[in-house]
């Protein structure tokens, strides 16, 4: 059983036909191309693949695509603008907010969904948001310091 | 995850309808964490998946005559950020702050976490200290079901093929009382507790003794439980080590844990006495503060 759903990802609208057990990040992936989000445990935990529905950050490895009917899906593809990077993106690559990099896409999607939220996030704040986006390498010092960096330059 | 087929009704009453046509072979899916996770897993395999997205009138928290009711399909973290629950019960917005993360907060409902019936959920511990309960809807009917009897087994509640979990009610807390939700977590902050305890305490007026305590635990039983015995043994106490020593006993000999990598039986039995301890003294101390203020 397929379904047509009409979503609009990173502010363009698109229009696919899906398996109704495909999952969100399988349809982003392998039916859109949008690659950035990663499977990592696949059950919900990791972050990896996290991505915002509504603006609001969900697991795509465990919603299904046929949920984003009719909804906005920002995922890390979509946080640049007019070539300039993210602040959050930028802070990553200034403080070297990663190490292998896999979690990153899901880290910085996170921390952008904490800046929209949270004007001016404590370190204790940061780190509560956080904590459901693991880093294998364990880089958390340099992901904390990254996110402050970024709600600074973000409200100077 | 295996084929399925897929209906997004838009009313209750559809839903209702189609559950009834496909009976135990379908599933109702609202955010879909808990229920997704099993199917990937291949521990489900539903023939037909029935979807609360497009429902309308079964989200929102309202309080009315002292009531508090959370719709079926309230997010964890709208019931975790809600200034009404912040206000009025602050312990149900904190026990929904304790599960997992910000991310299954937003997609996991307040219906899903009851229905789903897995001893290792937060909201249902202290829901269920909280004598809530439980608004179920069929075609053609409607019943209330206490908290208390709404579980039977792992996964297992006592919903029948046809039935849907529309909201959940939580009565007041008489005067002088006070709530509290301790889980204890010895690995990480998201995980699943190894003893998790809500406990409620109502003092008589004025005074020092319990007039009535209730006491919910989770993760430590095929479903969560109150702690019956325990409870009896506050009523008109006082607190001090001895009686919290007598109740965490009796509390110890009501759990029925399993072993697994988040502790021994043995440990999570001694950790359920501690825990309960825990709770009620932060209970007890916040029915004091109603009393004589902060």
């Amino acid at each position: 059983m397929t379904r047509a759903i009409r979503v609009t990802v990173n502010g363009v609208a698109r229009e696919v036909e899906v398996p109704v057990y495909r999952t969100l990040l399988d349809c982003l992936r392998y039916d859109l191309g949008l690659t950035g989000s990663k499977e990592g445990c696949g059950v919900g935990v990791c972050g990896a693949c996290t991505v915002l529905l509504d603006g609001k950050m969900v697991s795509s490895c465990i919603a299904l695509a046929v949920f984003a009917d009719g909804r906005e899906v920002t995922t890390v593809e979509g946080l640049a603008k007019d070539g300039r990077l993210h602040p959050v993106q930028q802070a990553f690559m200034d403080l070297g907010g990663f190490q292998c990099g896999i979690c990153t896409p899901g880290q910085i999607v996170a921390a952008k969904a904490l800046l929209d939220t949270v004007e001016n996030p404590t370190e204790a704040e940061i780190r509560e948001w956080m904590l459901g986006n693991l880093c294998r390498c364990t880089g958390y010092y340099k992901i904390v310091e990254s996110i402050q960096a970024a709600a600074r330059q973000e409200r100077p | 995850m295996n084929a399925f087929d897929y209906q997004a009704p838009r009313t209750v009453d559809e839903v209702l309808a189609l559950l009834r046509e496909h009976g135990d072979d379908a599933r109702v899916i609202a955010g879909g964490t808990a229920l997704v996770t099993m199917m990937r897993q291949r521990l489900v395999l539903p023939g037909c998946l029935v979807s609360l997205r497009d429902v309308a009138g079964l989200g929102g928290i309202e309080a009315t005559k002292g009531e508090i009711r959370l719709g079926a399909l309230t997010t964890h973290r709208e019931v975790e950020v809600s200034p009404l629950l912040k206000e009025r019960l602050p312990v149900l917005a904190e026990t929904f702050r304790r599960v997992a993360t910000v991310r299954i907060r937003h997609m996991a409902t307040v219906g899903g976490s009851l229905a789903h019936a897995d001893p290792n959920q937060d909201p249902p511990v202290t829901l269920m200290a909280l004598d809530a309960k439980v608004e179920v809807r069929r075609a053609g009917g409607r019943r209330e079901v206490p908290l208390s009897a709404f579980f039977r087994d792992y996964y297992e509640t006592a919903l029948e093929p046809g039935e849907l979990v529309t909201s959940v009610t939580v009565p007041p807390l008489p005067a002088a009382s006070g709530a509290a939700y301790v889980k204890f977590l010895p690995r990480s902050a998201e995980d699943y507790a190894t003893v998790a305890v809500a406990a409620t305490v109502t003092l008589h007026a004025g005074g020092e003794r319990c007039r009535e305590a209730r006491i919910a635990l989770g993760s430590v039983a095929p479903t969560p439980l109150r702690a019956r015995a325990a409870e009896a043994l506050l009523t008109g106490g006082q607190l001090d080590e001895g009686l919290l020593r007598a109740v965490g006993e009796a509390a110890k000999s009501e759990v029925n844990p399993l072993t697994d990598h988040r502790g021994s039986a043995a440990y999570k039995r001694e950790m359920t006495a501690v825990m309960v301890g825990r709770a009620l003294t932060q209970a007890w101390e916040a029915a004091r503060r109603s009393i004589r203020g902060p």
